[in-house]
């Protein structure tokens, strides 16, 4: 090892210490919010600066090692950077600032700096800190430490503001990523059962030792856990049914980076802990085809946008799993490259799903039209990272599926052809899925948006709030052609001019009975309460203007994405690098060891 | 090696009670099964430390006949976290009992839709969803004849579950 990169080795704690250090001094200062704000904006800042320049490192000198408290390696806790974890530490860390700037715009949006919602920004540094431990951690117990961290933040961001849609969802949201905690802590004393350590360059060695059926047990509930909280098929039910209550940028930087915490974990676990293991790679094959097909038809399913692109977060999982499954480095560097690009794209559109709700007034299809006219800056906001999702060419969606599919192509087996074919239908369901939003959001004349004469009388929807779409998702699971752009099949008595938003402000005002919940739901003189918000209150200032810091933050990702494209040459050789590394495993491990020489020639 | 049956025996046990617990629809009975699961795993930590010794302290005993002290470490680690998760986890129930006065998971909106099918067949819920959009009266019906044993709605019930 030179003496930059061991120079540099100290620096690796710092995206772990940094946002810990900065959630204590926001919290202090939870009274000064301009403090506030500009402490987190500039900790993550610097976090992402330093995971820049461990990923350089990482990646021309190989993995960069430091061992915390200076025990030597197997008995203390490593943190290791190789050129996977500084590639995910490096993309989730940016799409974190640029969430955290979003987050600041629609708080001074929101006009909501008298609530007492001073506690998110702790709380997302908190996230951010659990999110590099569990990237750079070299020790099974500290992975789960980070996972506990991040997920103990989520749990609090999830349930801002506690209205009753977001606590019912949080309830099921902690319960089950607890269980999987659990599941997991179940993995690592089996593990340790095992093989007597919970260093993973150290398992890695010994699991070869032990027999081939402990080994698959193993193996397979460590797969259970992290399937969890990744969000594989079978234990995927979940997350499409937590994620849509919370506010816009809580649920913009969830979709970017929890599940993929958790795809890292299924990287490492594969590559590093149990390679060339035929059962589970089957298992995942299957699993993330079933993934792909059941996320991309629930999304077409749904109306509500943020519904729909947690279902598309779900299937597109499934890319990744498919790539991680194949074992072969192809396929490994299709599904590292794919887990940058599916960060920052999903990122984006739940942003941009935010500046919907903003401008529209819901974020259900059905409710809204004409955004396009009302505002060509966001047609052209969502339209770019949707068919970056869907994979139109040459956008980075498109190279990313394009790898894995050639991976598949290479490895030939039957198998691997039908989740060749899955994937490519996947990616058209996506399509369909985003183009259905573009349709009927975006080039749907406002006058048509349909609206039924009935008043609603439901009590019970109207406790419901924040679960505005609900009517629509029955009305679309049910109905004939799902998501088929036309008038619902009702009674349609009369259109009304204009977007939701503007009715239900005329409506709102003139104390008439308006007939969609989001409407309903304000106060009679105000302006609709939205899920997104982040108290999922009344309390924003009705606008036909975009935001501005909330626009630019969300223009970033958008170019972010796009830079995702022109540079994918370079970071699909980066990507190729880390699944060398990763299938070849040595590099990994010989650098762990190196430490612990170091360590004692320096005593 | 041998392995402490007790032990093993009551994290079986605690294994069974805490499933059958987190599967109640009672909130506070989840929160139970969450406590007994936790406990049961970290008996099980304690287990894969391998046979009970002298206390790991550096001169009382000599080193070969001492206890394991990581796996101490890793549950008292463990058990810290599981605290904070609980007390969030009750946190969160008190306050859907404010909300709503009601200590059982709440339906989510597309179960009840399920259970409504079901009670209804497919083809004349399909017809009344689409006149509307909106769950109306359809939905408040079942809620009223629920305090009579209602087989479909158990079965749906059971569906409920199945889809969180």
């Amino acid at each position: 090892m030179n003496p930059g990169s061991t120079l540099l080795a100290t620096l690796i704690p710092l995206p772990v210490l940094l946002p810990l250090l900065g959630a204590g001094l926001t919290l202090v200062l939870s009274r000064r919010p301009m403090l506030q704000r500009a402490v987190s904006v500039a900790v993550l800042a610097v976090v992402v600066v330093i995971a820049a320049l461990l990923l350089v490192t990482a990646v021309q000198s190989g993995p960069v090692v430091a061992t915390v408290g200076s025990w030597p390696v197997p008995l203390g806790i490593t943190l290791v950077v190789d050129p996977l974890s500084g590639l995910m530490l490096l993309t989730s860390m940016t799409v974190t600032l640029a969430v955290l700037v979003y987050a600041i715009g629609q708080g001074v949006y929101d006009r909501d700096e008298d609530t007492p919602i001073t506690i998110f920004h702790p709380t997302y540094l908190v996230l951010a800190a659990g999110v590099a431990n569990a990237f750079l951690s070299g020790d099974l117990f500290n992975l789960y430490v980070g996972f506990e961290v991040l997920l103990m933040a989520s749990y609090v961001l999830l349930t801002l503001g506690g209205s009753r849609s977001r606590v019912r969802a949080g309830i099921t949201y902690v319960v089950v990523n607890v269980v999987s905690s659990l599941v997991f802590l179940v993995g690592i004393a089996l593990v340790y059962a095992a093989v007597g350590t919970l260093n993973l360059a150290q398992i890695s060695l010994r699991m070869a030792e032990v027999p081939s059926g402990t080994a698959l047990a193993i193996h397979l509930v460590l797969l259970t856990a992290f399937g969890i909280k990744a969000a594989v098929f079978p234990l995927s039910a979940w997350l499409p049914d937590s994620y849509p209550t919370a506010a816009a940028p809580v649920t913009a930087v969830f979709a970017g980076l929890l599940t993929k915490v958790g795809v890292y974990s299924i990287i490492r676990t594969e590559t590093l802990l149990f390679p060339d293991s035929e059962v589970t790679q089957t298992v995942l094959l299957v699993a993330a085809g079933l993934t792909m097909l059941v996320g991309a038809l629930g999304a077409i399913a749904q109306a509500d946008i943020k519904r729909i692109l947690s279902f598309t977060l779900v299937s597109h999982i499934g890319y990744m799993i498919f790539g991680i499954a194949l074992a072969t480095p192809l396929g490994v560097a299709g599904a590292v490259f794919y887990v940058v690009h599916h960060i920052t794209v999903q990122a984006t559109l739940f942003c941009v799903v935010g500046l919907i709700e903003g401008v529209g007034g819901s974020t259900s299809v059905t409710r809204l039209g004409g955004l396009a006219k009302a505002s060509p800056l966001l047609a052209l906001l969502w339209f770019i990272p949707a068919v970056n999702l869907g994979g139109i060419p040459p956008l980075s969606g498109f190279v990313g599926k394009l790898g894995l599919v050639q991976a598949g192509v290479v490895d030939g087996s039957a198998l691997a052809w039908t989740l060749v074919v899955v994937s490519v239908l996947t990616s058209l369901l996506t399509l369909y899925a985003v183009t259905k939003v573009w349709v009927l959001a975006f080039w749907r004349p406002a006058d048509q948006i349909p609206v039924s004469e009935e008043p609603d009388q439901d009590e019970d929807e109207e406790a419901d709030e924040g679960d505005e779409d609900a009517p629509d998702d029955r009305e679309r699971t049910t109905g004939g052609l799902p998501g088929a752009p036309t008038p619902r099949s009702g009674v349609l008595t009369q259109v009304r001019p204009g977007t939701a938003r503007t009715i239900a402000r005329a409506e709102a005002n003139s104390g008439a009975e308006v007939d969609w919940p989001v409407a309903r739901l304000a106060p009679t003189d105000g302006a609709p309460a939205l899920s997104g918000r982040f108290l999922g209150a009344a309390g924003d200032t009705v606008s036909s203007s975009l935001p501005r810091v909330m626009t630019a933050a969300t223009a970033a990702l958008v170019v972010l994405g796009l830079s995702l494209t022109v540079a994918a040459g370079p970071l699909y050789a980066v990507a190729d690098q880390a699944s060398d590394d990763l299938v070849a495993r040595t590099p990994y491990i010989q650098a762990v060891f190196a430490q612990t020489v170091d360590d004692r020639v320096a005593r | 090696m041998t392995s402490p049956i007790v032990l093993l025996a009551l994290v079986g046990v605690l294994y069974t009670a805490g499933v059958y617990l987190l599967l109640e629809r009672s909130l506070t009975r989840v929160l139970l099964g969450v406590l007994v699961l936790g406990n049961a795993t970290n008996v099980l930590v304690i287990v894969a430390g391998g046979p009970t010794g002298a206390a790991p302290l550096v001169g009382r005993a000599p080193e070969e006949t001492m206890s394991d002290a990581l796996v101490q470490a890793l549950v008292l680690t463990a058990i810290v976290i599981t605290l904070g998760v609980s007390a969030f986890l009750l946190a969160l129930i008190h306050r859907a009992w404010t909300l709503d006065r009601e200590d059982d998971l709440t339906e989510d909106t597309e179960d009840r839709s399920v259970r409504r099918r079901l009670a209804r067949g497919e083809q004349e819920d399909e017809e009344e969803l689409d006149t509307t959009g909106c769950e109306n009266v359809s939905d408040t019906d079942p809620e009223d004849t629920e305090t009579g044993p209602d087989p479909v709605r158990a079965a749906a019930g059971a569906i409920g579950e199945d889809g969180r």
